[in-house]
C-alpha cells in the first residue's frame, strides 16, 4: 500500500477536532469518520445530495482574511479568527475545504434540528405499534435523540392514502412519508427505472408512482431499505416480525457471480429477510429482489430433510456407508457443482481423486445479465471451482461428454452434487444406466430413484466462502440451524474422501482452508477467520483469462474489456 | 472480644414454668374466643385490590374492536418469555381495516407467566391488562397456553378513554384530504 | 353361665366402643380447638349423603365437622400400607397392638358411675371392680412403653430408635413422680385398722366432701405433670417431636398401624384424664361437699345416667386442657424433660409424700 497523496487532503475541524479527509467529501462523511453524527435523512452515501430534509443543519464557519491586505485577522489569543457564519448550513451539500470549521453541539444547531423533527410529525402518524420499520427507523431514533420529546400541534392530522401497491413487492404508506426523495432518487440512478415522484404542494405532497406505471423493476426493494421512515414497506416482510427479534448474519447473495454481500435476518430458527450488506467493491448498498426471496427454499416442499438409502430414510453415516460401498465398485463420475462453496468443491475434488482418479463434469448455468447485480453466469462460484482445480476449463452447457460416457457404459456409479442432471442434458434412460449418489439440498428431477441421497445444507445453514466475478473471495456465516435429518455438506464429503482414500480429512471450513492455503497456490497465508467482510481479492493469474461468461455490471469489467481490447 | 451479655436469673417461680404456662393458656383462650380469620375460598372470595396483577388477558375496546396490533413489544418485554404472538395483516374489506395489522394467534403460557405486568406497562395500544382472575388450572400443560380467543374470552371489554383508531377513521372519513 | 359371659362381653364391647368414639372425637376435638386458637375454621366440609341432607341439621353437623372422625377412621384403612424391607416384621407388627391393647385394658377397672338399685346397695359402675384398682392401672399402663420401644426398635432407623430410647427414659422417670403423688390419697382413704383398699371407687367414696385437689393440690398438680408426660402429650411429646426425629418412634408406620398408634395415644389421655378426675376431682360428685345423693338424684336408672354424664363431663374438660396446653406450650427440651422429672417432680413428690404422711400420722393419733 502506498500513502495516499497528500495534495488530494483537506483538513477541517470539526467541534474542535481536526481531519484530514479526500477533497469533495462532505462533513455528514467528515465527521462520521471523527465518530460524530450528523442526523440525516435525504442524503444517502450512494445517491446524488439534494439537500431537502434539512435535518444535517450544522454551523460552518471559515478562518478570517483580510480582504485589504490578505492577511488573516487574529483574535486575541493570536489565533486566526473565525468568522462564523449567521446562519446554519446543511452539511450533506457541504463539501469540506481547507481551514473549515463545524460546530455541531450547538444551542443553534439543536433548535434547529428540534424544529426540523417537529414539522416532520406534525402529520407523521405515529402508528409504530402496527410500523414495520420501528425499530430500525431514522425518525423514531432522532426523535428520540434530537427531538423535543412532546408535541404543541393540536390540529388534526393530514390523512393521506395507506396501503398504497406501488408494485408487486413494495407497499407505500403516504401518511408516514417524510418526503426525503431517497426513493425516487434511487429508481433514476440505479436502476435507471425512473417511476417515482411526488405530487402536490405543501404538507399535501404525495409520493406516487407515475400513471400507468408501477415499481417493478428487480431492485425496487432497495427503496425499502433506504426509506429512512416506514413509508415503503415490504410486501414479503410486511406484519412478518419485528426487527429487534431479528438477528443479523453476514452471507452471500448465491444468485449469480457477482455475490452481493448481504445480512440474514432470522429468529428462532427461521429467516425472515434479507437485505444488502454494504460492500464499495461489489454491491454498494443493493441487492436485486430475487435475491432476498432465496431464503424460501430453506423450507421450501422439495426440501431434502432426511439421508436416504435405497428409497428409505436412514441416518447420515448409514447413508455414507452405502454410498461409500458404491464408489468403491468404482468406474464412477462426478457431477460437481459450481453453487457449492469453496470448501465443499476442494473435497469434492479429493473425493473425486479417492475414487480413483473419478472424472468431474461441470454444467454451466447462464442467463441474462443486467449489467448491475445479476451477472450472466447464475452460479455464485465458478471460480472457485476453478481455483480449487475441480475443473480446469470453463464448463460446458450440457452435459453431453457424460451422456456419452454412460451410453459407453463407462460410468457405473454417478456423483450428483447440487445438480438438475435432466435439465443440463442427460435423459431419463441414461439416469437409469448408473446408480447415483445424490448430494443435495432439495429433490430434482429424475434422480427420485437415486441409490443413495445425502441432505446437505443451503448456504443459510452452514459456513463457508464464495468465489465472485471478480476473483474476491468472500465468506457466509451460518443464520439458522439445518433440518434434523441433514447433514454439513463439508463432513459428508470429508467422510467420503477419508473413507475412500484412507486418510483423515479436515471437515469445517477453518480446517479445510488450513488445507487449501498449503495446496493451493492462490490461497497461500489465507485462513478462513482471516477473510475481511468484506472479502479479499485473490491473484487468479492465467485462469482470469479465460472467456467467462459475465459482461459489465456495477464494479465489474471483464478482463478482455478491462486490458481496453 | 466477645461481648457478654449478662442474663437475668430466673426466679423462683418462673423455674417453675408454671406462671409462663398459665400466662399462654390465657393468651390462646383469647384467641379461642375471638372471631376467625379464615376465609372459606371456593364460596367466599377475596376482595380484589386495585392494581392487582391477576392473569393477563386481551381486551376489546367498547366498540367491539380487538385492541391489540401485535406490535409483539410485550413479547419483547416479557422476562420469562411466556408471550409468543403471530402477527398478521387485517383484510382490506374488515370494518377495522384502517388499523391494519392485528394478532394471527397470540399465545400466553400460564405456566411461564409471572405476572409482573411488564407486558401491561409496555402496551401502546392499552391492549392487555392484567385482570382480577387468580386461578389458573388445568390437565396438561398445551391447555395452559391460552391462545387468543381464550385471552379475549378472558379479557372482555375494558372502557377506554382515547379510542385512537376511531378518531383516526373519522378523520380519515372527515377528511383533511386533498 | 354363657348369659353372664355373653353380658360381660356385652358390657366390655360397649365399654370399648364408647372409648373408641370418644378417641375418635377427641380427635376432631384437637383439631377444632386447634383452629380455634389459631383464628382458623377447623374441618368444616366433610358430610355423609343421606344425613348430611337433612335441612338445617345436616350442614350444622357438617360445619361441626362431626363427620371428619369417619373419613378419617376410612383414611387409615385405605391408605397404602407400607411394610418397609428393612423392618424387623414381628416386631414391626407387634408394636401397634402391644399399643392399643394396654390402652383398652386399664379402662376396665376405671369406674366410671354408680347405680343405687333397688334394695339401695349403692353400686359402681364399673368392668372389674378389682380391689387393686389404681395398682391395675399403674401395671397395665406402664406396659404401654412396651409398644414404642418396640416399635423403635423393630422400625430399624435412626429416628424411630431415638423416639424410642427418648419414650422409655421419659417414662420411668415420671413414672415414679407419679406413683408418689398418688400415695397421699391412699393414705388418706386408708384409715389403721380398717380394711385397706387401693380401690378408685373408694376414692371417689372418699370425695363426698372435700376433693382431694383441694386437700392436696400439689400432688394432684404432679400427677397432672406425670400424666403429661405418661401419655406423650406436648410439651412432653419427645418421643416423637417431629420438628427432631421426623415422626419419631411411628416414623416408618403408615395406613392402619400407624392409626393404632394414634388410636392408643387417645386412649390413654382419655384413660389418664379419666383417672385424675377419679382421684383428684371427686369423680361422679358434681360439686365439692355436693353430691348427687344430696340432690335426691341418685336413685335408679336416672342416677346411674346423671353420674356417668358428671364424670364423663369432667374427664372431657380435662381432655380439653390437655388439648388446650398442647396448642399453647412449645415443647421441652430434652434436658429439661429430665430435669424436671429427677430434680424437681420426684423431690417435690417425696417431700410431698412424707409431708402427708406426718400430717396423717399426727392426725391419726391427735
Amino acid at each position: 500500500m502506498t500513502a495516499p497523496a497528500q495534495t488530494d487532503l483537506v483538513t477541517v475541524v470539526i467541534d474542535g477536532k481536526e481531519i484530514a479527509v479526500p477533497k469533495g467529501t462532505n462533513i455528514i462523511e467528515a465527521a462520521s469518520r471523527l465518530g460524530i453524527e450528523i442526523p440525516h435523512y435525504c442524503y444517502h452515501p450512494k445517491l446524488s445530495v439534494v439537500g431537502n430534509c434539512r435535518m444535517c443543519l450544522v454551523e460552518m464557519g471559515m478562518p478570517m482574511i483580510d480582504r485589504g491586505s490578505g492577511k488573516p485577522i487574529l483574535d486575541d489569543h493570536g489565533g486566526q479568527k473565525i468568522g462564523w457564519m449567521p446562519r446554519p448550513a446543511i452539511a450533506c451539500a457541504t463539501a469540506a475545504v481547507p481551514g473549515m470549521q463545524i460546530r455541531t453541539t450547538t444551542e443553534l444547531v439543536k433548535q434547529c434540528r428540534e424544529g426540523v423533527m417537529e414539522f416532520l410529525l406534525v402529520n407523521h402518524p405515529l402508528d409504530c405499534p402496527i410500523c414495520d420499520q420501528a425499530g430500525e427507523c431514522r425518525l423514531q431514533e432522532f426523535a428520540t435523540d434530537y427531538g423535543r420529546g412532546y408535541s404543541r400541534f393540536i390540529e388534526e392530522k393530514n390523512v393521506k392514502p395507506k396501503r398504497t401497491r406501488l408494485g408487486p413487492r413494495v407497499m407505500l404508506d403516504d401518511e408516514r412519508c417524510i418526503l426525503c426523495s431517497r426513493c425516487i432518487r434511487f429508481c433514476q440512478e440505479v436502476p435507471k427505472d425512473d417511476v417515482l415522484g411526488f405530487v402536490d404542494r405543501g404538507s399535501y405532497s404525495t409520493l406516487t408512482c407515475y400513471p400507468g406505471k408501477q415499481l417493478e423493476n428487480n431492485y425496487s426493494l432497495n427503496t425499502v431499505d433506504i426509506c429512512p421512515v416506514g413509508a415503503l414497506t415490504s410486501t414479503d416482510f410486511r406484519f412478518k416480525m419485528r426487527v429487534w427479534f431479528l438477528k443479523q448474519t453476514p452471507s452471500i447473495d448465491t444468485e449469480s457471480s457477482v455475490g452481493a454481500n448481504t445480512f440474514v435476518w432470522a429468529r428462532e430458527g427461521k429467516i425472515y429477510r434479507i437485505t444488502p450488506r454494504r460492500n464499495d467493491a461489489v454491491n454498494d448498498t443493493w441487492m436485486a429482489d430475487s435475491g432476498r426471496e432465496l431464503y424460501q427454499q430453506v423450507e421450501a416442499e422439495d426440501r431434502l430433510n432426511a439421508c436416504h438409502a435405497s428409497g428409505k430414510p436412514v441416518p447420515a453415516p448409514e447413508a455414507l456407508q452405502a454410498a461409500v460401498a458404491l464408489l468403491k465398485e468404482g468406474k464412477t463420475a462426478i457431477v460437481g457443482s459450481a453453487r457449492a462453496s469453496l470448501e465443499e468443491q476442494f473435497l469434492l475434488k479429493k473425493v473425486a481423486r479417492a475414487a480413483g482418479g473419478a472424472p468431474v463434469h461441470l454444467v454451466a448455468h447462464t442467463g441474462e445479465g443486467d449489467g448491475l447485480l445479476v451477472s450472466a453466469d447464475r452460479t455464485p462460484n465458478l471460480r472457485g471451482a476453478l481455483l480449487t482445480g475441480l475443473i480446469d476449463t470453463l464448463p460446458p452447457a450440457s452435459l453431453e461428454a457424460l451422456g456419452a460416457a454412460i451410453d459407453a457404459g463407462e460410468v457405473q456409479t454417478l456423483v450428483v452434487v447440487r445438480e438438475d442432471l435432466l435439465a443440463a442434458g442427460l435423459t431419463e434412460a441414461q439416469l437409469e444406466r448408473v446408480r447415483i449418489i445424490h448430494l443435495d439440498t432439495h429433490r430434482r428431477p429424475g434422480l427420485e430413484r437415486a441409490a443413495v441421497v445425502l441432505a446437505g445444507l443451503t448456504v443459510f445453514e452452514k459456513a463457508g466462502s464464495f468465489v465472485n466475478q471478480q476473483f474476491r473471495v468472500q465468506k457466509f456465516q451460518k443464520a439458522v440451524p439445518g433440518p434434523g435429518g441433514a447433514a454439513e455438506d463439508l463432513f459428508l464429503l470429508a467422510t467420503l474422501a477419508a473413507e475412500l482414500g484412507g486418510e483423515s480429512m479436515p471437515s469445517t471450513p477453518a480446517s479445510v482452508w488450513q488445507a487449501m492455503a498449503a495446496e493451493i497456490a492462490a490461497f497461500r497465508g489465507m485462513t478462513f477467520a482471516g477473510i475481511p467482510d468484506d472479502g479479499v481479492v485473490v491473484e487468479a493469474g492465467r485462469l482470469a483469462e479465460l472467456p467467462f461468461v459475465e459482461g459489465e455490471s456495477l464494479h465489474y469489467k471483464p478482463a478482455a474489456e478491462a486490458a481496453g481490447v | 472480644m466477645a461481648k457478654v451479655i449478662p442474663r437475668k436469673p430466673l426466679t423462683l417461680a418462673e423455674r417453675t414454668y408454671l406462671p409462663q404456662v398459665l400466662g399462654g393458656l390465657k393468651t390462646t383462650f383469647k384467641r379461642m374466643v375471638s372471631p376467625n380469620v379464615t376465609l372459606e375460598y371456593p364460596e367466599e372470595r377475596p376482595v380484589i385490590p386495585e392494581g392487582y396483577r391477576g392473569v393477563p388477558t386481551l381486551v376489546k375496546d367498547p366498540d367491539g374492536r380487538e385492541k391489540c396490533v401485535s406490535c409483539q413489544l410485550c413479547e419483547f418485554v416479557c422476562p420469562p418469555k411466556a408471550i409468543k404472538i403471530f402477527p398478521g395483516e387485517i383484510p382490506e374489506d374488515a370494518p377495522t381495516a384502517h388499523v391494519e395489522k392485528a394478532p394471527r394467534d397470540f399465545q400466553i403460557d400460564m405456566l411461564r407467566c409471572i405476572y409482573c405486568g411488564l407486558c401491561q406497562e409496555v402496551c401502546p395500544e392499552e391492549a392487555i391488562f392484567l385482570q382480577e382472575i387468580f386461578s389458573v388450572t388445568g390437565y396438561t400443560r398445551s391447555e395452559l397456553v391460552y391462545n387468543k380467543q381464550k385471552l379475549y374470552e378472558l379479557g372482555g371489554t375494558l372502557p377506554d378513554r382515547h379510542f385512537k383508531w376511531e378518531k383516526k377513521r373519522q378523520a380519515a372519513e372527515r377528511g383533511h384530504q386533498h | 353361665m354363657a348369659v353372664d359371659l355373653l353380658i360381660v362381653v356385652g358390657k366390655a364391647l360397649a365399654v370399648v366402643v364408647v372409648l373408641m368414639g370418644l378417641c375418635a372425637y377427641t380427635v376432631l376435638a384437637e383439631r377444632k380447638v386447634s383452629s380455634w386458637i389459631q383464628n382458623r375454621v377447623g374441618p368444616n366440609r366433610t358430610t355423609l349423603p343421606v344425613i348430611g341432607a337433612i335441612p338445617v341439621l345436616g350442614p350444622m353437623l357438617t360445619r361441626l365437622g362431626l363427620f371428619q372422625p369417619m373419613a378419617d377412621g376410612l383414611k387409615f384403612l385405605f391408605k397404602e400400607d407400607i411394610l418397609p424391607g428393612h423392618v424387623n416384621k414381628v416386631y414391626y407388627m407387634l408394636a401397634p397392638v402391644i399399643a392399643l391393647v394396654p390402652a383398652l385394658l386399664t379402662v376396665s377397672v376405671v369406674p366410671f358411675g354408680q347405680y343405687v338399685d333397688a334394695d339401695g346397695v349403692t353400686r359402681p359402675l364399673i368392668l372389674a371392680n378389682l380391689d387393686i384398682g389404681i395398682l391395675f392401672i399403674f401395671a397395665i399402663s406402664s406396659l404401654g412403653v412396651y409398644a414404642i420401644i418396640l416399635a423403635g426398635w423393630a422400625a430399624n432407623s435412626k429416628y424411630p430408635f431415638l423416639g424410642g430410647v427418648r419414650a422409655s427414659a421419659q417414662m420411668i422417670s415420671y413414672e415414679l413422680a407419679m406413683g408418689l403423688s398418688v400415695l397421699p390419697v391412699f393414705l388418706w382413704i386408708n384409715t389403721p385398722g380398717a380394711p385397706a383398699t387401693l380401690s378408685l371407687v373408694a376414692v371417689v367414696d372418699a370425695q363426698a366432701g372435700a376433693w382431694f385437689v383441694l386437700l392436696m393440690p400439689l400432688s394432684a398438680l404432679i400427677f397432672l405433670i406425670s400424666i403429661f408426660a405418661e401419655t406423650n402429650r406436648a410439651p412432653f411429646d419427645m418421643p416423637e417431636s417431629e420438628s427432631e426425629l421426623v415422626g419419631g418412634f411411628h416414623t416408618e408406620y403408615s395406613s392402619f398401624k400407624f392409626g393404632l398408634f394414634f388410636v392408643a395415644e387417645y386412649a390413654h389421655m382419655i384413660v389418664g384424664s379419666a383417672i385424675l378426675v377419679l382421684l383428684f376431682f371427686g369423680g361422679w360428685h358434681p360439686l365439692p361437699w355436693l353430691t348427687l345423693a344430696d340432690l335426691g338424684l341418685a336413685g335408679g336408672v336416672l342416677g346411674g345416667v346423671l353420674s356417668t354424664l358428671v364424670f364423663l363431663a369432667k374427664t372431657l374438660l380435662v381432655v380439653f386442657f390437655f388439648i388446650w396446653v398442647r396448642w399453647t406450650v412449645p415443647r421441652f427440651r430434652y434436658d429439661q424433660v429430665m430435669r424436671i422429672g429427677w430434680r424437681m417432680l420426684l423431690p417435690l413428690a417425696i417431700a410431698n409424700l412424707i409431708a402427708y404422711v406426718l400430717f396423717l400420722a399426727w392426725w391419726v393419733t391427735r
